[in-house]
């Protein structure tokens, strides 16, 4: 299973056994990590699983997503992405994702 | 060698009228028998299949190629019966005419769109809850329930001034015509020409406040995105879905802020729990009930062959209590982790004014938070009876104000 570790604003850093196919949206609800609200169950609607990441393998980004982030609460940046967009594959493993200081 | 076929079960039969005026009374247990004789259910009175289980709810949400909304999402199938007005371009669309409509809408009310409103709605929502703090006696559902989304969401989508006393009653009619040709539907649906009338009216361009949604997608008119007709059924939807729900909504909160009031007290000493605490009645009490599906083709769900075009009744609320799914399903917990409730629908369809109900629904509850130290109920309930839409008619409500 890959892993895939959370960060918080703050440092602390959350390694957590991903399953493959699911989201990093859903890998995080799973695990309990703060930070992650996903109000709208990830269908790409309420950016409130917004995330700081930078990785090879991540697939490209969807009209939907590009402008639901314009709303995020906190600031978007050029490796904002939505979590739930994500799906969890082998090529993640390994991979850390920064939280925002909000998602809403 | 062929694989064998695969075995298929005989689906339980029910004899639960879910449109009954004792069913909406007290839907619970027949909710849990429902959940509890199987995955897939026959309703027999009503000759459709219902699921009433988070799974297959959410299984069936989400597959909108199987379990079609372009043949109604009520009993009535349109590919049998003409629906009694003209056929919503989203709700009762499938992709791709779906996706078009949609993307129009989900721009209207985005994350970003929500930013701009999220001052003004608290203003109104701190100046009611000031008001009615003060007066202490209230009819939670008319003085809060209503009166907060009259106040912001007819403003917000630009309806004209004259007239909005036929918005809710519009909307009534709108949630009755799903279901079934009952008392409900038919009495409904007789007194609904001159709300029909108003709104079809309103809905032009001309009529709608400059800035409002509806305004908004006119211009994707203009743009010539869709046809002028198409915006007008485009705001069509805003008036249907975007008023009655927010009430039921609210009414919800309220209802068990003032029944678990240790969670009122968590609100309170936290008022950024607010958001939370409207989302957990979202889920608690499921202001949306039912949607039903027609499957477009031949399918299997929970180990049930289904024929191509029959009716699926899925049970929102239901399965937004299945124990199967939820730990202590039926404990209001501001603090739950409630993603993944159904209230909102899921999948292609899942509502689009979503945000807007959790904006309204967090303004109220925060104003609440800050102005009022306890809610207590001093009468008895009222309820409502819609065919889709769960809520109260009368919540009798004392607010203890706060030192200012
Ligand atoms: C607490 C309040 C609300 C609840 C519980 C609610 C519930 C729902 C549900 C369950 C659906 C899914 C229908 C389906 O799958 O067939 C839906 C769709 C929809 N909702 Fe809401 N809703 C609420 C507020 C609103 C508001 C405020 C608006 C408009 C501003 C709105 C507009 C719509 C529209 C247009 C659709 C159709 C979306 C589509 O088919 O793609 N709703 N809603
Ligand atoms: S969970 Fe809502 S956009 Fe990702």
């Amino acid at each position: 299973m890959p892993t895939i570790t959370f960060v918080q604003p703050d440092g602390t850093a959350t390694p957590v056994e991903a399953v493959e196919g699911e989201s990093l949206m859903q890998a995080a609800i799973n695990a309990c990590i703060d930070g992650i609200v996903a109000e709208c169950g990830g269908n790409c609607m309420c950016a409130t699983c917004h995330v700081y990441v930078d990785a090879a393998g991540l697939p490209a980004m969807a009209e939907g997503e590009d402008a639901l982030l314009d709303g995020a609460a906190a600031e978007r940046r050029p490796n904002s992405r939505l979590a739930c967009q994500i799906p969890v594959t082998p090529a993640l493993d390994g991979i850390t994702v920064d939280l925002p200081d909000r998602q809403l | 060698m062929t694989s064998p076929a695969p075995i298929l079960h005989e689906a339980p039969v029910s004899d639960l009228d879910p449109f009954s005026l004792a069913y909406f009374d007290d839907p619970f247990p027949h909710m849990e028998a429902l959940r509890e004789a199987g995955p897939v259910v026959r309703l027999r009175r009503y000759g459709c299949w219902a699921v009433a289980r988070h799974a297959e709810v959410h299984a069936v949400l989400s597959d909108w190629a199987s379990f079609c909304s372009s043949r109604g999402v009520g009993l009535a199938d349109f590919a049998r019966e003409t629906p009694w007005r003209p056929r919503s371009m989203i709700l009762e669309a499938d992709p791709p005419e779906h996706t078009r409509a949609r993307a129009i809408l989900a721009r209207v009310l985005s994350p970003a769109a929500m930013k701009g409103l999220r001052e003004r709605f608290a203003a109104a929502a701190d100046r009611l809850v000031t008001g009615l703090a003060a007066r202490g006696e209230i009819d939670g559902i008319a003085d809060l329930a209503e009166a907060y989304p009259l106040s912001v969401f007819p403003d917000a989508l630009g309806m004209p001034q004259e007239g909005r006393e036929h918005a809710l009653p519009y909307a009534a009619v709108v949630f009755n015509a799903f279901g079934p040709d009952n008392a409900l539907r038919r009495e409904a649906l007789e007194s609904s020409a001159p709300h029909l009338s108003w709104v079809a009216d309103a809905c032009r361009q001309e009529k709608l406040a400059p800035g409002g949604f509806g305004a908004q997608i006119h211009a994707a008119a203009d743009a010539g995105e869709i046809t002028r007709t198409e915006a007008e059924l485009l705001t069509r939807s805003l008036f249907s879905a975007g008023l009655d729900t927010t009430v039921n909504g609210i009414g919800a909160a309220l209802y068990c802020l003032g029944r678990f009031p240790d969670q009122y007290a968590r609100l309170r000493a936290d008022p950024a729990l607010a958001r939370a605490a409207f989302e957990e009645a979202v889920r608690f009490e499921s202001p949306v009930q039912t949607f039903f599906r027609t499957t477009a083709r031949p399918v299997r769900l929970g180990g049930i062959a289904l024929e191509e075009g029959e009716k699926v009744l899925m049970f929102l609320g239901s399965a937004n209590r299945d124990p199967r799914k939820w730990e202590r399903p039926d404990e209001y917990d501001i603090t739950r982790r409630g993603s993944g409730h159904v209230g909102f629908g899921n999948g292609v369809h899942m509502c689009v004014g979503q945000l807007l109900a959790r904006l309204e629904g967090e303004a109220i509850l925060q104003a609440l938070a800050r102005r009022v130290t306890a809610i207590e109920i001093t009468g008895t309930p009222e309820r409502r009876h819609n065919n889709t839409l769960r809520g109260l008619a009368r919540l009798p409500l004392r607010l203890h104000a706060a030192a200012a």
